[in-house]
């Protein structure tokens, strides 16, 4: 009888420690948000990504699908080749969509927003995104306003 | 001058020895013939004795360290006008670090002085001694479900430990100071990663577990039979498993935040 009540008690023990697992997985880490479906890969060429990091969210109006996988620079152009891992369920992006890599607020993080295009034909798995917007850097755009603010008594 | 280089000379080669010993310790537990059957009985035992009975005082501390976490997190983060981060500061830094380290503290208190008190009155009161002259493998009877024990329990009360703290946090955070709760759980959830996050804790909290444990079960083994000896074995248990935690703790966390 003592035996089995405490084989009951490691039993209990075990099944808590399952729980928690799972609850960390679905709850702490939304786990199930990021499994329901496959990923498809798209790239895209920046000229400057800023402070992008992988695992950055990729956007559209707001709403996230999908991740930065990698960031590389390719060695020919001398661009930053971005992969992006999409959802499956949003894999009907047209071909001239446009990725622009924006600011969460002044200090946020950076991400990618899409805009989606009007072409009929969508994007495949590896396919290229070829409209792309450099990441607005604060310093160069403050140098750009000095710059301009300099030259304005020559032209009136 | 000679006598002195002399005595450190003998230090090393004791800890050399030492060191050697306890490996050949650990191999002589690891690469046995599991009998299943028969050691089922034996681990379930020293599981209820090292596992559920530390649940007490994991789950106390989980809660306490989680809730003065979420306190000092909305103090820190008022100052930004960033309370709705609080889910993060809190899951991150108890899923990385307090949850395996504390944990494996507490445990190295709890369960592995325990050990090592319990082997070295085995080995004090010759009933090692004894076991060996009626054939039964000590190694097998005694260390080996202890060892495992501990190694299956840690992790287990690692997560308990986690889910304990965050949802600590939580009550403080939200239920007490107003933090938003929806901002609380998504912040969370986007920024905790299951892979490099939790999964990277519990690979800290399995070697934690296999370290603690093996230095408790050696010191008790290798105990000097007296009671000053089991005194010094346990106290060295709980010294050398707490330093040996802090110290992996560090090389794991390079390891896993550079990349392996």
């Amino acid at each position: 009888m003592h035996n089995r009540m405490l084989e009951i008690a490691v039993g209990i023990f075990m099944i808590a420690g399952l729980f928690a697992l799972i609850f960390l997985a679905t709850q702490v880490s939304g786990l199930t948000h990021f499994s329901k479906g496959g990923y498809y890969t798209i790239t895209a060429e920046f000229d400057n990504i800023g402070s992008l990091k992988p695992r950055a969210p990729v956007r559209i109006a707001g709403v996230t699908i999908g991740r930065v996988e990698s960031i590389d620079l390719n060695p020919k152009t001398f661009r930053a080749t971005v992969k992006l891992l999409i959802e499956d369920s949003d894999s009907n992006l047209p071909t001239d969509t446009e990725a622009r890599i924006q600011t969460e607020g002044i200090l946020g993080a950076n991400y990618i927003a899409l805009s989606p295009g009007f072409d009929e034909a969508s994007l495949v798995d590896n396919g290229r995104i070829t409209i792309t917007h450099p990441a607005l850097i604060l310093e160069n755009l403050i140098g750009q306003m000095l710059f301009k603010q300099k030259e304005k008594p020559n032209h009136e | 001058m000679l006598e002195l280089v002399s005595r450190l000379g003998r230090v090393g080669i004791q800890n050399c020895q030492q060191l050697g010993v306890s490996g050949l310790f650990l191999s002589r537990i690891l690469f046995r013939r599991p009998r299943i059957g028969a050691s089922y009985k034996l681990l379930v035992d020293q599981l209820f004795v090292v596992g559920v009975l530390s649940l007490s005082i994991i789950v106390v501390s989980g809660l306490f360290i989680g809730m003065v976490l979420g306190l000092q997190g909305v103090n820190t983060l008022q100052r930004f006008g960033a309370e709705a981060q609080l889910g993060q500061l809190v899951a991150l830094s108890v899923v990385r670090e307090l949850g395996p380290v504390v944990t494996a503290l507490l445990f190295a208190g709890r369960a592995g002085s325990a050990l090592a008190a319990e082997i070295g009155l085995m080995r004090a009161t010759d009933q090692i001694a004894s076991m060996e002259m009626m054939a039964v493998d000590p190694m097998w009877r005694i260390i080996s479900p202890r060892f495992w024990a501990g190694v299956i329990s840690m992790p287990i009360l690692a997560m308990i430990f986690n889910v304990v703290a965050i949802w600590g946090g939580y009550v403080v955070g939200v239920k007490w100071l107003g933090v938003d709760m929806g901002a609380f759980w998504s912040n969370m959830q986007s920024s905790v990663d299951f892979n490099q996050d939790v999964l990277n804790g519990i690979i800290k909290t399995v070697v934690f577990g296999f370290a603690v444990t093996w230095i408790a079960v050696y010191q008790g083994f290798y105990s000097i039979p007296t009671a000053a000896g089991i005194s010094l074995a346990t106290t060295r248990s709980v010294v050398y498993g707490s330093l040996a935690v802090l110290g992996l703790d560090f090389i794991l966390t390079i390891m896993m935040l550079k990349g392996w």
